[in-house]
């Protein structure tokens, strides 16, 4: 499925209600280019699941926790990561089998690490500088 | 104890440095040794944390042996292990812990955990001998932009963060859509000084009126867009230029938030740390502000810039004179608050 977002308001409406759909374990993948608008995604995911704290980016430290929310909200950025194998190394696996939900960012970078079946987004940019289009659909 | 002097041993692995330092009554360095992985890194054009963990297993004793050998004092002379207990990556933090604690159980030594930025405000202590609290600090790094009052050595407030990417983050990451290369920040700097930092009016992002936090990530998005269109009208980029640009839209919103909050604060002195507080125009940005409001302007060389065990060893000697000691259950904490420390 495709989707036509049109600006910054229209990727917060779509996070907020797409995190009213996420259960414990789920694992959402973004895949998109630097500037894309994957963390201010992960900022409306966040919003809608109740989280109060601020969500930075979390490129240095890989994954950032939080607790505030409806569920618990693991923040991945594996911009940095060489492969899959390095995700295992900071007890990714851990993560995506647990209490919260998992949101990974670049995650085409360490694709056979995530759970098959988890929601992918694909992010491009779009005809206009503020347009995205986002293809959604299912890892393998 | 050594010649009368205290001697605390600060140990450093939170992210890509594994560092070990002797320091001696808090602010004299005796050794700093930083067991730099960039060449790795170089290969895969940023900080690969599987690399980091394994490179820190290999380099911590290693390091730590060396801070001893070189400040020639032995385990027995040591008074104080300091350590950085978070935030980072885990399997990093790990690494330097444990060394901690084993080394604290090996010879009774008390041990102190230690925030890692509190560790980087602490690098000024080691390059002014005669900075005291209060004043400012602006830690700018890779992973943090962060205005903090110090009220006083362990009374710290944290007054604005970055919302999004962190300054150093965004520098990487636009060194890498121009092609410059990792570690981005220095490439940009060197690049931008052939260039027109008026050339591009890249936005400023301030924010609320009043507040201390930073926002850079528009500022990135701006720039892959100026490229990107620039690129597909088949028009030639002017890297250096955009690198000036950019490079001033960032710091220009750094300086004057930090300037604004030793006003508000009553700080007459203002200190920088953090690896971008080598970039050559973040400090003249901060000497002229600085100047043209009274305020004295403090900056470490880069090698207490960057991370450091030198900088650790000096936080930990004033927590522990302060009367805070911890046990050998600390923990490695990658989501550490600031006011937890």
């Amino acid at each position: 499925m495709k989707l036509r977002i049109k600006n910054e308001s229209e990727t917060r409406r779509f996070g907020l209600s797409l995190a009213q759909e996420l259960e414990p374990g789920d694992v959402v993948c973004l895949v998109g280019d630097l500037g894309t608008g994957k963390t201010a995604l992960t900022k409306a995911i966040a919003e809608g699941l109740g989280v109060t704290e601020n969500i930075i980016s979390p490129t240095f430290n890989i994954v950032k926790e939080y607790h505030s929310g409806r569920l618990p909200l693991y923040h991945f950025d594996v911009y940095r990561l060489g492969g899959p194998e390095e995700l295992y190394d900071i007890g990714a696996d851990e993560y995506f089998d647990g209490d919260g939900v998992c949101v990974v960012e670049w995650a085409d970078i360490v694709a056979e690490a995530i759970p098959e079946g988890s929601r992918l987004i694909r992010i491009q940019y779009g005809s206009v500088p503020d347009e995205r289009i986002y293809d959604i659909g299912e890892t393998e | 104890m050594k010649d009368g002097k205290f001697l605390t041993l600060g140990i450093e692995s939170s992210c890509d440095e594994t560092a070990a330092s002797v320091t001696a009554d808090g602010r004299q360095v005796l050794s700093n040794i930083i067991s730099s992985q960039i060449d790795i890194h170089t290969l895969f054009g940023g900080v690969v944390p599987e690399i980091a963990s394994r490179k820190h297993l290999e380099n911590i004793d290693k390091v730590i042996n060396g801070a001893l050998e070189e400040a020639g004092v032995s385990l027995d002379d040591i008074d104080l292990i300091g350590v950085t207990h978070g935030p980072g990556l885990i399997g990093a933090l790990l690494v330097g812990v444990a060394a901690a604690k084993a080394l604290a159980f090996a010879g009774d030594i008390p041990i102190v955990g230690v925030h890692h930025l509190h560790g980087h405000i602490s690098a000024n202590y080691i390059a002014a001998p005669d900075l005291e609290p209060p004043f400012t600090a602006v830690v700018v790094s890779g992973g943090n932009t962060d205005i903090v009052d110090v009220r006083d050595y362990n009374d710290l407030e944290l007054l604005g963060a970055s919302r999004d990417d962190a300054a150093g983050e965004a520098m990487d990451k636009i060194a890498r859509v121009l092609g410059l290369g990792y570690p981005g920040g220095p490439k940009i700097d060197a690049l931008a000084k052939q260039g027109n930092m008026h050339a591009i009016d890249f936005k400023r992002v301030t924010l609320e009126k009043g507040s201390y936090d930073f926002s850079f990530s528009g500022v990135k998005t701006h720039v892959i867009n100026y490229v990107n269109t620039e690129r597909q009208a088949g028009n030639e980029l002017n890297n250096a230029d955009i690198a000036a640009s950019f490079q001033l839209s960032i710091m220009e919103v750094i300086a004057e938030k930090a300037v604004a909050a030793a006003k508000e604060y009553g700080r007459d002195k203002l200190a920088l740390a953090g690896g971008v507080a080598a970039n050559s125009l973040l400090r003249r940005l901060m000497e002229e502000a600085c100047r043209a409001n009274g305020i004295e302007f403090y900056r470490p060389e880069p090698v207490l810039c960057t991370d450091n065990a030198a900088m650790i060893s000096c936080a930990a000697y004033y927590k522990f004179k302060a009367g805070h000691v911890d046990g050998l259950d600390l923990d490695a904490k990658p989501v550490l608050d600031f006011d937890r420390f």
